[in-house]
């Protein structure tokens, strides 16, 4: 959304994520994707060569991309593919724990508000 | 939605569907209303009037440079980049725990690449300041508060182009 905003104010914007899913609802002009977990959206930690080549070639999106466009990243994931299966999974096993966690999301939540933590 | 799809490394695997899975798992959670992600289909364009090495680049961040702020008071803002704080805090962000942390800054802040680029010549500047926009439940406090704010920084900034990195 902000993007958005930037983009129809003159100034050219993109994306770089990996949450595909969410910024291709959105409507945005660029998007450069590493398909990734979510969390290190520019490669991994401590990849110095790999972040910056990261940011180099979202800017050569903007330069290049004549219509709204994702490109895809070379960014592979160090650890396996187990991650995707894994990230908000819910099975037999957590389903108990994570009725209460909503229940605790909420409390907590309407606490703050109590203590007028708002905008 | 209208989108050039461009595969730079293949694409060997489905992307994870985020949008379902957030979904089921608040519903697990007791959450009766699901979210509603922004849905557009018409896309802003502005075409660089310039070449990259003559722009002037900033980028925008929802990782929250300062954590003492409460969640739900924190706001978009813009900061100057030589107070830029050694670590954001990320934990109270959704991304994934298990797999990776956030231990290395400029794996979601382009600061040092954005700075060698600009010492390499490839782009102009590095903007003075950089934006943080909060991960907000409230679509309209983002549309008419934090962008618009964002926005006249970065003009008055005489920002070229921005580099969003939603965590």
């Amino acid at each position: 959304m902000t993007a958005r905003e930037l983009e129809s104010h003159g100034i050219a914007t993109v994306i770089i994520g990996s949450g595909l899913d969410i910024v291709e609802k959105c409507g945005v002009p660029r998007y450069l994707h590493n398909d990734i977990p979510l969390g290190n959206p520019l490669g991994h930690p401590y990849a110095a060569a790999e972040q910056l080549a990261s940011v180099a070639s979202a800017l050569q999106l903007i330069e290049q991309a004549s219509v709204p466009t994702i490109r895809f990243g070379k960014v592979k994931w160090h650890d396996g593919e187990g991650w995707r299966a894994n990230y908000m999974k819910i099975d037999e096993t957590n389903r108990e724990t994570l009725r209460l966690a909503g229940i605790e999301n909420r409390r907590s939540r309407r606490e703050q508000i109590e203590k007028g933590e708002k905008r | 939605m209208q989108y050039e799809y461009e595969l730079q490394g293949g694409q060997e695997h489905q992307p994870v569907k985020y949008i379902e899975k957030t979904r089921n798992f608040y519903q697990a959670q007791g959450f009766e209303r699901a979210y509603k992600w922004a849905d557009n289909a018409d896309i802003p364009w502005h075409k660089l009037s310039k070449p990259l090495s003559e722009c002037n680049v900033t980028f925008v961040v929802t990782a929250v440079p300062d954590g003492t702020i409460p969640k739900l008071s924190r706001q978009g803002g813009s900061f100057a980049l030589d107070d830029m704080p050694e670590a954001f805090r990320t934990d109270e962000l959704s991304w994934d725990k298990q797999a990776t942390h956030t231990r290395d800054r400029e794996s979601y802040i382009p600061l040092v690449a954005l700075q060698q680029l600009a010492k390499a010549g490839v782009i102009g500047s590095v903007s003075t300041r950089y934006h943080f926009v909060p991960t907000e439940y409230s679509q309209s406090n983002t549309l008419n508060s934090d962008a618009p704010a964002i926005r006249d920084a970065c003009i008055a900034d005489e920002v070229d182009i921005a580099i969003l990195v939603p965590l």
